[in-house]
């Protein structure tokens, strides 16, 4: 076909474009975005912000109106170590530990899937399939029932093999031993979705490099740190964004890990912690003043991974 | 010599392939199993790690869905009727925002986008106090509206971004060829381009459904009395420790949960890395 043939209906086209869009047509279509998203996303954050300021408790859920008071809710927080901060920083030191673990345990099953034949690299599929489609809640309770005190596999395993009676032994009471099954049931779910991911990314390395570097003797180690960590570089660096994004929002399983047998002074994350300082507790003003503040620190994370959004999406 | 090597090399990746698979499967396979297996085989140093026709009972999931502390029913149907609502009002809404979002130039679009995105980010978690007073507000506590409408706000940007990414995926240029042969703008979309966009539609629709499925913090509190459960809080009511839990009905609880989660799950899970690496690898 020749170019005029093509070029030719271009005017009459940009005309129909121009005749059938009035300018109120993309608002029209975002009118109900605009609704839902200002009613129930952009309302109940104005709501947070004022309850954060105002002395909200039990009395005022009756009807009592809620008085101002300032920052009063915000210095309770900031000046309360052994509440907030803790909370604050355990949130913190789970999330780096989940991170990392969850990265570098999703790297190597890429690798090994790259490593492996093909009928080994299904099996693994299957299974890193299994654990990404569990919910949460499901794979909380399947973990809670592994660990069981009494008759918990985990425990009867641990005694055969060992000799020593581990019946009896809970999992949930040791605070540290709370988080290392926190960690089993998040790292387990999240590992098959950081692992596809970055197989997916490893296999788009063009084979020559690979091939190329083997001749001219670089180790397994050397080829991966220098050839194929470079190319996934940027996937990594998505993958730990969301994964702290992720992490630090964990509400169901340590909630409900409490649930079966956890110390809930001991063991809550932010989230929870909001949920016990309001809903439970009935202090609705201060939860909403350490909500006020969880969303901020989740907006500062999640900063650089929109900016880099953007900038792909050439926006 | 090398060949040795490499094929002991083989053996030890391949056993550590066994092992990872063995790792990720064996909770769900202990779920499946144990819910089929009567409790003195649970219980007890005599454990049974398959549900063998001479013990392969139904008891626990008897159990679970006659519980006397939570009806199985309600929750069902309060679970399908916010789901199935949330997934229908999302894809809807979120579809004709995305069309706006890519097929037309107009000023504000971009601060749109990026508003999308940072609203994807606010946490649901930190939310939960306000929400339930606004909810209380509107007298919509323990209704299936109340907690649909905080689902489709909840859902929406992804929705809205996802889609997006598939209108996108369609060229204008389809369109605008089938409007030279004589096709009214409408008639262009719905003809050509709509067909092109459902399988991204079905696939968005199916997260749009996991999401609803297995959310469990906003429905914790919103729908506190037991006829609103949905079934993640109706789940819940058997491991809260009054009493020893009764793990065979726990198990079966959790299958019953996990089974349409997990099937959509499998339909849509090859579209959920793709998108990730496609716009990810240039490096």
């Amino acid at each position: 076909m020749s170019s005029t043939l093509l070029d030719a209906p271009a005017p009459p086209r940009q005309e129909i474009r121009r005749k059938r869009r009035p300018p109120y047509l993309p608002w029209l279509l975002l009118s109900a975005t605009m609704v839902l998203l200002g009613v129930l996303t952009g309302f109940p954050l104005v709501r947070l912000v004022v309850m954060s300021f105002q002395e909200y408790e039990r009395a005022q859920l009756m009807g009592l109106p809620a008085e101002w008071v300032g920052f009063d809710n915000y210095a309770a927080i900031l000046t309360d170590v052994d509440g907030f901060w803790t909370v604050l920083a355990r949130s913190f030191v789970l999330m780096v530990v989940l991170v990392v673990v969850t990265i570098v345990l999703g790297m190597l099953v890429a690798l090994l899937m790259m490593r492996v034949g093909k009928a080994m690299r299904l099996l693994v599929s299957v299974g890193l399939l299994l654990a990404w489609a569990m919910p949460s809640l499901a794979a909380t309770t399947v973990w809670g029932w592994l660990f069981d005190t009494q008759y918990g596999v985990v425990n009867n395993l641990l005694t055969k093999i060992t000799g020593d009676r581990w019946f009896g032994y809970s999992w949930l009471l040791d605070p540290l031993s709370f988080f290392v099954i926190v960690t089993c049931i998040v790292v387990w779910g999240a590992v098959p979705f950081v692992a596809f991911t970055l197989y997916a990314g490893l296999t788009q390395i063009p084979e020559e490099v690979i091939e190329a570097a083997q001749l001219d003797g670089a180790s397994a180690f050397q080829r991966f740190r220098l050839i194929q960590l470079p190319y996934v570089r940027s996937i990594v660096t998505v993958l730990v964004v969301l994964s702290m994004i992720w992490d630090l929002k964990l509400f169901t399983q340590v909630f409900v890990l409490q649930d079966i047998g956890g110390d809930r002074e001991l063991t809550s994350t932010i989230g929870v912690y909001i949920y016990q300082t309001g809903m439970a507790q009935g202090h609705y003003g201060v939860a909403s003043a350490i909500g006020v503040i969880f969303v901020i620190v989740m907006l500062a994370i999640a900063y650089p991974y929109v900016r880099r959004t953007l900038r792909e999406e050439e926006l | 010599m090398i060949n040795i090597r490499k094929r002991l090399a083989d053996t030890g990746f391949g056993v550590l392939a066994l092992m990872v698979f063995v790792l990720s499967a064996f909770p769900v396979y202990w779920m499946v199993s144990t819910s089929f297996l009567p409790n003195n085989r649970i219980r007890g140093e005599n454990l049974a790690f398959f549900p063998t026709p001479d013990v392969f009972t139904l008891d626990n999931y008897r159990a679970a869905i006659f519980s006397p502390r939570a009806p199985f029913a309600p929750a069902v149907l309060n679970s399908i009727g916010v789901t199935f609502l949330t997934l229908v009002i999302a894809l809807v809404v979120g579809f004709v925002a995305s069309l706006a979002l890519t097929r037309f130039q107009f000023k504000g679009r971009r601060t749109f986008i990026v508003l999308i995105l940072v609203v994807q980010m606010i946490p649901g978690e930190a939310m939960i106090i306000s929400m339930f007073r606004i909810i209380d507000g509107w007298q919509l506590l323990n209704t299936i509206i109340g907690l649909t409408l905080v689902y489709t706000a909840g859902v929406l940007p992804f929705t809205i971004w996802t889609l997006r990414g598939f209108v996108n995926g369609v060229p204008k240029e389809l369109e605008e060829a089938a409007m030279i042969d004589g096709c009214s703008r409408a008639g262009a979309f719905w003809r050509v381009t709509f067909p092109l966009l459902a399988p991204g539609l079905v696939a968005t629709g199916v997260f749009a459904f996991i999401q609803a499925w297995n959310e469990f913090v906003t429905a914790l509190v919103i729908m506190q009395r037991p006829e609103a459960m949905t079934l993640p809080l109706w789940l819940r009511t058997f491991v809260q420790a009054t009493q020893a839990t009764n793990w065979g009905a726990v198990m079966a609880a959790s299958v019953l949960i996990a089974i349409p989660a997990v099937i959509f799950f499998l339909i849509v899970q090859g579209r959920m890395t793709g998108g990730l690496v496609s716009g990810a690898v240039k490096g």
